[in-house]
């Protein structure tokens, strides 16, 4: 693996699927009455958080806790940061206090890579959703997610040790994910089109042209207009949250007819498939993207994505920080 | 001032054969081989090209208001080791340079600082607002005698304000510069709009909202007989346009900066907000339509939009970082390595590219853009253009650093600049000057 | 097991010299023995199977406490099952090399008030079976913890020793001990010594 993630992209199949395996084992820690491992015991874990977002946050606070890292938590609302202090200074700071990871948040899409790129900090990055960019932890907890549902009943890969949950060793290859809404402004919809397409996966973002960003026929998936053309072969759909903003900024008519066309209800459920299942990142809309009876149906996994979130979130710290930080002793 | 005498020696006329160049009291006296020395004093350019001192119709100066990031000093003595003799300082001042107080005092700035003339531009309307006209004709009046007049770093986007200027400057034959920038279609704005920005969530610029622009004003400039120019221009649907209204006879002309000649979107790929600009850094596809439209002669001039700013303006995010780049001394190392080396241009149309076209454009006075000639004012640039050098950012007379080319290797160096007769550059090493 | 103890397979090594001389200790026929050995002495000293959880140690210890499972099934005459209990986030050398795959961890049973017997391959510094017992903390409280390991080659570097031993095998730290078992690495068992023999452990 990269020294950061900063990109859905920079995780390559192998890679991927090491993180979901690893998490898979991770995820029996918080069953256990111990819900704690030694692992990261004098690292420490700083989440730098320039934009609220306290269901992440307090995903990778778990997550750096239960490997017995330390955690510092900085954000930005009311430190030094909303009195001008630049990125640059922040990083600086933390580089001082001797961050072994830092885990970023930020409102501007890129803000990690100028963390990770610009030397001001020896740690591991880890974007935890930057602007408009990329999300790839979600993504990587939406894969682990699809995979323990869609691939449980395949054998697990040769040589992979038989695992808690379903697809040890396994991709999602050959299977349908359809991601509907506002795939424009979606750091989601960016890391999941590429970490889904790494694990084999075949990815159709559904919605309205206006949200769907320019260039995008040169990504590795099909898009459509029509949810409704998108739904029987499914194995999995994923609905975005639609942000209100974009409700006032003409990118569709009205949140009524938005609802109608790319909302997902129980008429538009039942014609899924069996097995498929329905995810979202949260925080739902309910009766905008999705109503309130699919959210809370039996084909809804989107509490399951939180649990899987801290394993996720485990693995991908602990493979990225537990074990040796330099280069040497690649064998 | 007759002390101030330079013969320079074998010195290759916009790339000809070798001569030799007689200067006397900031005029060309002779031009021959073998020139007698008397009392002048020798300048070797043996193997250089000379070529007319160049003017820019583009240049932040920054002064008054962000002194921190350049000066009218700083900012002619980078232009003056970039081989230009004639800048025009954008009016994007603070005060905003839409008076004829303003504009005067960058002109008497330029004048004290004595590394190039500097010609000020004057602002579109009051404060770039947007809304009301700035008292162009007391600008044009004044000792500035001002006729370019830009909004730059804004659009003039109402069309009814954007017609008046147009018929208002044809009383001083004056030209309104226009950045053609759609405001509604550019809110947010943070990188050419393409597969590039759509992977790396970075808000787009459309090509579309620079071209209905430049095709809009076009259209206004004919239907009102004025003068248009369009600054920067950078896509290829742009070029198109100005090639289609100078086809029609409309008196329309175009620039294009040295980094829209070489960078593309792709390096935005690092979020390294060096390469964060406006307008922005389009693709391949551009790059090419702007070298082409440069060597046919549908962009007129090459212009720097020389930007400074400080470091904490771009060491920072991309979104919270400022647009901009420097390029005063490295115009002509870029124009060599896109247009020159890959038999675009000749020297001879550089040097129109780069001095009488702007010149004309500006109708600057002090013999800017004149020939060498016998009997032209010695405004004059010595270049070795078998020289490659890597951009160094520390290595800049700016006060800013914000090269884009920074470790990039670039052919060319300017080794002399004579303003007046007088050198502001020589070897390489700016000069004292006592204007 | 990825211990510092054992060789690396030697397919994964392309670069290791095929050059160090490889003897074999004990072939297919005396590992088989021993562990029978074992399986009585575990099944003595606990007065039988009806407390005792077999744990194995990722990798080899996995089939090694397999083996042990089936031969006391046999003579106690029911199904006994082993675990596996993954050690990895408890090494006190992670920082050492990049960080490792987990491996997977599994038990038969409530380890509460159990007789853990802890089974690896090769017992050498000791320092996997100290991750193994703080491993094992988390998971409840057995009433006691024992070890089995086929080999112990000594240079112990904490206070931990073996219950049951399939063979004591005095070796040179210059010296690895490599074990071959059919069920992880798809060849015959085998327990050799590799490397330059040194003229006193000859």
């Amino acid at each position: 693996m990269k020294k950061h993630l900063l990109s859905a992209g920079d995780l390559t199949r192998d890679d991927a699927v090491r993180v979901l395996d690893t998490a898979a084992e991770l995820l029996g820690v918080a069953q256990r009455p111990i819900k704690k491992l030694p692992t990261l015991r004098g690292r420490t874990v700083v989440n730098l958080f320039f934009e609220d977002s306290t269901r992440t946050r307090i995903s990778f606070e778990a997550a750096a806790k239960r490997l017995s890292a330390d955690v510092i938590n900085f954000s930005a609302k009311g430190s030094s940061v909303s009195k001008g202090e630049s990125l640059k200074d922040t990083a600086l700071t933390l580089q001082a206090m001797g961050a072994d990871a830092v885990v970023i948040r930020h409102h501007f899409s890129g803000a990690p890579h100028r963390l990770a790129a610009a030397g001001w900090t020896n740690g591991a990055v880890v974007n935890a959703g930057d602007g408009t960019h990329e999300h790839p932890t979600q993504a990587l907890l939406d894969a682990f997610t699809m995979r323990s549902h869609l691939m449980a009943d395949a054998a697990p890969e040769p040589g992979a040790p038989a695992g808690p949950s379903g697809g040890m060793g396994r991709d999602l290859a050959g299977k349908n994910i359809t991601i509907v809404g506002d795939v424009l402004h979606s750091r989601v919809a960016r890391s999941n089109a590429l970490l889904l397409h790494t694990l084999g996966a075949n990815v159709t973002l559904v919605a309205p042209p206006t949200l769907l960003p320019v260039g995008i026929d040169t990504w590795p998936v099909e898009t459509s207009y029509s949810l409704d053309d998108s739904l029987e072969k499914a194995d999995a759909v994923m609905m975005l949250r639609v942000q209100h903003e974009r409700m006032n900024a003409s990118y569709f008519p009205s949140a009524r007819e938005y609802s109608r066309r790319y909302g997902l209800d129980t008429t538009r459920m039942n014609r899924l498939p069996d097995h498929a299942i329905v995810l979202h990142p949260g925080p739902m809309n309910r009766g905008m993207e999705i109503t309130a009876d699919v959210a809370d149906s039996g084909r809804s996994v989107i509490v399951e994505q939180v649990t899987n979130g801290v394993a996720v979130r485990m693995a991908v710290l602990y493979l990225l920080v537990g074990g040796s930080t330099n280069d040497e002793g690649e064998a | 001032m007759s002390e101030r005498q330079y013969v320079i020696r074998r010195a290759r006329i916009l790339g000809g054969e070798p001569t030799d160049i007689a200067i006397a009291d900031g005029v060309i006296t002779a031009i021959g081989p073998d020139l007698p020395l008397g009392d002048a004093t020798e300048v070797d350019a043996t193997g250089l090209v000379a070529l007319p001192g160049m003017v820019d119709l583009h240049t932040h100066l920054r002064e008054p208001g962000r002194e921190d990031a350049e000066t009218v000093l700083t900012g002619t003595q980078a232009a003056a080791r970039g081989g230009f003799t004639c800048v025009h300082a954008m009016a994007n001042t603070d005060p905003v340079a839409d008076t004829a107080g303003v504009v005067e005092q960058v002109w008497r700035l330029g004048r004290e600082a004595g590394y190039c003339d500097v010609q000020p531009i004057g602002a579109v309307t009051v404060g770039l607002g947007g809304t009301q006209l700035a008292e162009l004709g007391a600008m044009a009046d004044s000792a500035a005698d001002v006729r370019v007049f830009s909004d730059d770093g804004k659009c003039v986007s109402d069309a009814v304000l954007m017609r008046r200027a147009l018929e208002y400057v044809k009383a001083f034959d004056g030209v309104v510069a226009q950045h053609a920038q759609e405001p509604r279609l550019t809110e947010g704005a943070q990188m050419n709009e393409g597969l590039v920005s759509g992977e790396l969530g970075l808000t787009g610029w459309p090509a579309a909202a620079e071209e209905a622009i430049v095709a809009r004003d076009c259209v206004l400039a004919a239907h009102v007989g004025s003068r248009l120019h369009v600054c920067h221009l950078s896509t290829r649907g742009s070029v198109e346009i100005v090639r289609w209204a100078k086809s029609k006879g409309w008196d329309v002309t175009a620039e294009v900066t040295p980094h829209h000649l070489l960078l593309t979107d792709d390096l935005v790929r690092g979020y390294d907000p060096i390469y964060k600009v406006n307008p922005p850094l389009r693709t391949a596809d551009d790059v090419a339509a702007v070298r082409e439209g440069l060597a046919d002669g549908t962009i007129d001039i090459v212009a720097t939009d020389h930007a400074p700013h400080p470091m904490e303006d771009k060491e920072c995010e991309w979104s919270a970082a400022a647009f901009g780049m420097i390029g005063l001394e490295t115009a002509l190392s870029v124009v060599q390595h896109t247009m020159v080396d890959t038999g675009l241009l000749t020297w001879e149309q550089v040097a129109e590219r780069l001095s009488a076209a702007p010149a004309r454009i500006s109708r600057v006075g002090g013999g800017h853009g004149r020939p060498l000639a016998v009997g032209e004012p010695a405004h004059v640039v010595l270049y070795d253009a078998e020289a490659t050098r890597t951009i160094v950012p520390a290595d800049t007379a700016s006060l800013s650093r914000n090269t884009p080319y920074a470790g990039r290797e670039l052919p060319g160096r300017v080794v002399a600049t004579f303003l007046r007769g007088i050198p502001t550059v020589l070897d390489g090493q700016l000069q004292e000057v006592s204007s | 097991m990825a211990t510092p103890d054992n060789v690396p397979d030697a397919a994964a090594d392309p670069v290791r010299p095929t050059a160090d001389p490889v003897r074999t200790v004990l072939d297919a026929g005396e590992i088989s023995r021993a562990l029978t050995r074992i399986t009585h002495e575990i099944l003595e000293r606990n007065h039988g199977s009806a407390e005792v959880v077999l744990l194995g140690i990722p990798k080899r210890g996995v089939p090694l406490a397999r083996r042990i499972a089936r031969r006391m099934g046999e003579v106690e005459g029911r199904e006994i099952r082993s675990g596996a209990l993954d050690v990895t986030m408890y090494r006190d050398d992670l920082r050492l090399k990049p960080a490792r795959a987990l491996e997977h961890t599994e038990t038969p049973d409530d380890v509460d008030d159990k007789i853990v017997v802890l089974v690896d391959d090769v017992l050498m510094s000791g320092r996997t079976i100290r991750a193994a017992l703080d491993a094992l903390g988390e998971l409840g409280r057995p009433r006691a913890v024992q070890l089995a390991v086929l080999i112990d080659r000594g240079h112990r570097e904490l206070p931990i020793r073996a219950d049951f031993v399939g063979k004591n095998l005095p070796t040179a730290l210059t010296e690895k001990v490599r074990v071959r078992l059919g069920e992880s690495d798809d060849t015959e068992d085998a327990v050799a010594i590799v490397g330059p023999a040194t003229g006193g452990a000859a």
